[in-house]
């Protein structure tokens, strides 16, 4: 394998790494304003994910700085023709970061309502926007012989893309209620559950229409039919095992398949894409692929050592901090957020 | 309004604003870190209270540098994609190395601090906040790695019309980033410095919790000195340094236009006439520039007519025909007087300050007392105008002798999509300026007792007005 194939795979890890635990706290969030009875319960919910959201947004800047220094022109082409995209996934991440901090601060029921507001739209938007954009990605975007994209709005926003939206949007909500359902108890934790019960169907049905959808609108099974068909089965499988746990109270089993099976999508994004990063929906010919988009064979060497050197200290203490705060959130104790 | 106008000013505002909470940060993270290791050391419970009561304030400066860092590392792709394709190979790495090895042991250990308290022995609790401090440290480094490049680009070769790194040892050991790191540093422990110091004068004013902020006023006063001080012996290097590898930022900082005669005085005030290219009156400080430049009292610096005749036969053929290669003299010019003019003040408060202590008259004297507070702002200030001579001084070039700035905007962006962005950016920037101020004012108004009620309100019942 080439340096520029394993970087290819290292950004897709990464992603699949930033959608495996962002993913549930983006669902907690999302879930906080039909989930919680109570301000009481929302201050659960919160401080569920409290100790480890910040690090889990981390995983996308890696991405975006991942994909900025292996295939620079990945970045410029992506960064700049997905403009206002992005400027709206940057505004949500920035009401969203600032509101864990800000909401618990004044005690006023108003006050935390207000950013718990913020706290849901930026929970919210970003999976949907980035499913929008990821989609879009898959299907082929108007990319000139010069590596620059020029799209207009039925290219961001079709049948295909916003499918696509809402199934990652689906996808998180269910792995946050999973991850909720671990995570607290009594009557949040009975209705997350039965929630949580529900949510797999619609996350099937979703998918199983995404399927159909990439099958008619994109090239994703004519240049990979097995390797695509292979993931889709596993999805499949996994989210009915995800189903059976739910059903059995197995919720540490439940979450990890709900995590598989966002970990199984991105991957079904990137195998599709493979060898190309972005298609362009002119010419094959203007396709950007792991080749003519990459950086030198010297800085890769550079990164990979880096990478390779770093990457097991900072899943060691990823773990060892979730292991510290391991224990249900409850009322009784004291809430920081 | 055109695009690279606007992509400009969008680069200035945002780059900016987010230096206002950065150094903060960094100084600030440094400073509890050492109050708790007084606590776990001395087990005395006043380093405790400072360790929260600051470390809160911390913690909502904290929030807001981090989300607004979001945009810098997305702003390179948006905005400046053709500067993002040429130099990407070079300037993606540190960004990418930023990102897995600080960004990722800030997050996790700043979890692990706030979450903490209950859970961790008090020295895995000290260890998280000295990881989150080494964390921001890592950050300032790798950041301003990539920014050196700008600066003064080292250990990359020109292949297929686009920068490609060759050299990974000279990039971390670019002389730039050695007078350019610990300048930001010391710049940053010295606003967290003033910062502590300027809120505990103004408490010692209203005899609130004096012996609670007496100790942080020592403790300020004693790092606000280091800081300043070694902000200036870092600036003095960096000066030296500019005047080898950019001397046409420095001449413009200087305001000189013919080259200076040996010794050269230091311009202390200048009206500057850049249509005529002459200053229409200075007042001059004998011997002091080639100190400045040199650390002797002789030598003479090029000035800008001389720098733009030997740069157009240089880089002419690369960039255009009549370039003018002088970056705006007046704003280069005056920040970087305003910036060594509030380090100098900086300098001196902490000194007095220091002189008082040791007197015992600290916390009685009003007049220095009542000059703190407003002088919080000063690192802010300096920090802002070190940057906008570092960064508008450079100009024309992106990369200095490498590309210019209007060749690094992205093509296919629209001036409306700029300008939308950069409305969305200050609006939600004023809101988070003023949330911010709001917070902090109302944790100093209810001092560093106030904690343990302020967050009692999650524990009653919903329905229980108590808390409201």
């Amino acid at each position: 394998m080439q340096l520029n194939e394993l970087w290819f795979v290292l950004i897709g890890v990464v992603f699949i790494g930033f959608f495996f635990l962002e993913g549930f706290d983006f669902g907690v969030g999302m879930s906080m304003r039909f989930l919680a009875r109570s301000q009481q319960e929302r201050s659960i919910m919160v401080n569920a994910i409290g100790p480890v959201w910040d690090a889990n947004e981390v995983w996308l800047l890696t991405g975006g700085g991942a994909i900025f220094a292996a295939f620079p022109d990945w970045y410029a082409t992506m960064f700049s023709g997905y403009y206002i995209p992005l400027l709206a996934v940057l505004l949500c991440l920035i009401a969203r970061g600032v509101s864990f901090e800000f909401r618990s601060k004044v005690p006023t029921e108003r006050w935390t309502n207000i950013w718990d507001w913020a706290l849901f739209f930026g929970s919210l938007l970003p999976p949907f926007l980035l499913g929008v954009l990821f989609t879009s990605m898959l299907k082929g975007m108007p990319i000139h012989k010069d590596m620059n994209m020029t799209a207009g709005f039925s290219d961001f926003i079709n049948v295909y893309s916003l499918w696509g939206g809402l199934t990652v949007t689906l996808l998180c909500l269910l792995h946050g209620l999973n991850f909720l359902t671990l995570k607290t108890e009594g009557d949040l934790r009975k209705r997350s559950s039965a929630l949580a019960k529900k949510m797999v169907l619609a996350v099937l049905g979703s998918l199983v229409v995404f399927v159909v959808l990439s099958w008619s609108m994109t090239d994703i099974f004519k240049v990979r039919l097995l390797p695509e068909l292979v993931i889709v089965v596993l999805i499949v499988a996994v989210y009915t095992l995800a189903y059976t746990f739910i059903t059995k109270k197995r919720e540490g089993l439940a979450f990890t398949m709900s995590g598989l099976g966002l970990a199984l999508t991105v991957s079904a994004i990137f195998v599709g894409l493979f060898p190309r990063v972005m298609i362009s929906s002119i010419n094959k010919a203007f396709d950007l692929t792991v080749y003519n988009a990459s950086s030198g064979a010297y800085s890769l060497k550079v990164m990979t050592i880096v990478a390779v050197t770093i990457l097991p200290f900072v899943l060691g203490y990823t773990i060892w901090s979730y292991y510290i705060f391991r224990k249900r959130v409850t009322d009784k104790e004291h809430l920081t957020y | 309004m055109d695009q690279l106008l606007l992509a400009r000013i969008q680069f200035a505002v945002t780059t900016v604003y987010h230096f206002f909470f950065v150094p903060l940060s960094i100084g600030l993270v440094f400073i509890v870190a050492l109050m708790e290791t007084l606590y776990v050391v001395k087990k005395d419970d006043v380093y405790k209270k400072m360790t929260k009561f600051w470390g809160h304030l911390f913690l909502i400066n904290f929030a807001v540098g981090v989300v607004t860092g979001i945009i810098q590392e997305f702003q390179f792709g948006m905005n400046w994609s053709d500067y993002s394709r040429f130099v990407g190979d070079v300037f993606g790495a540190p960004l990418a190395i930023e990102a897995l090895l600080a960004f990722f042991m800030e997050s996790t250990f700043i979890g692990l601090w706030i979450f903490g308290w209950e859970r961790l022995s008090p020295k895995l609790h000290l260890t998280s906040i000295w990881l989150v401090s080494l964390g921001t440290i890592l950050s300032g480094f790798w950041i301003l790695t990539a920014n050196s490049f700008m600066q003064h680009p080292v250990g990359y070769m020109l292949k297929n019309g686009r920068a490609q790194m060759n050299d990974f040892l000279s990039l971390i050991t670019n002389g730039q980033i050695w007078v350019e790191f610990p300048h930001v540093m010391t710049g940053a422990l010295a606003t967290g410095a003033f910062f502590v110091a300027g809120i505990s004068a103004y408490n010692l004013l209203k005899k609130r919790e004096v012996g609670f902020y007496k100790k942080s006023m020592n403790l300020a006063l004693i790092l606000g000195l280091i800081g300043s001080l070694g902000t200036a012996l870092s600036g003095h290097e960096q000066a030296q340094y500019l005047v080898k590898t950019q001397p046409m930022k420095m001449a413009a900082a200087e305001g000189i236009w013919k080259d200076t005669p040996s010794p050269a005085p230091w311009s202390a005030f200048a009206i500057i006439d850049t249509a005529k290219k002459q200053n229409k009156f200075e007042i001059n400080i004998p011997y002091a520039l080639s100190f400045l430049s040199y650390s002797k009292f002789d030598g003479s610096l090029k000035g800008m007519d001389t720098l733009q005749k030997e740069y157009a036969s240089k880089y002419d053929q690369k960039v255009g025909k009549g370039t003018n290669y002088i970056p705006p003299v007046k704003t280069t010019y005056w920040s970087f007087r305003l910036m060594v003019g509030f380090g100098a003040a900086m300098i001196l408060l902490s000194i007095i300050g220091l002189f008082l202590w040791r007197r015992g008259t600290l916390e009685t004297n009003k007049v220095f007392l009542k000059f703190l507070p407003p002088s919080i702002s000063f690192p802010f200030l300096a920090n802002t105008f070190g940057w906008i001579m570092t960064e508008v001084g450079r100009q024309p070039w992106t990369i200095f002798g490498l590309m210019t700035t209007n060749s690094s905007v992205s093509p296919n962006v629209s001036g409306g999509s700029v300008l939308f962005s950069l409305i969305m950016y200050m609006l939600i920037f004023t809101v988070l300026a003023f949330v911010m101020v709001y917070l902090m004012v109302r944790e100093i108004k209810h001092g560093p007792a106030a904690h343990e009620n302020m967050e009692v309100h999650h524990k009653l019942d919903p329905f229980d007005k108590v808390g409201a």
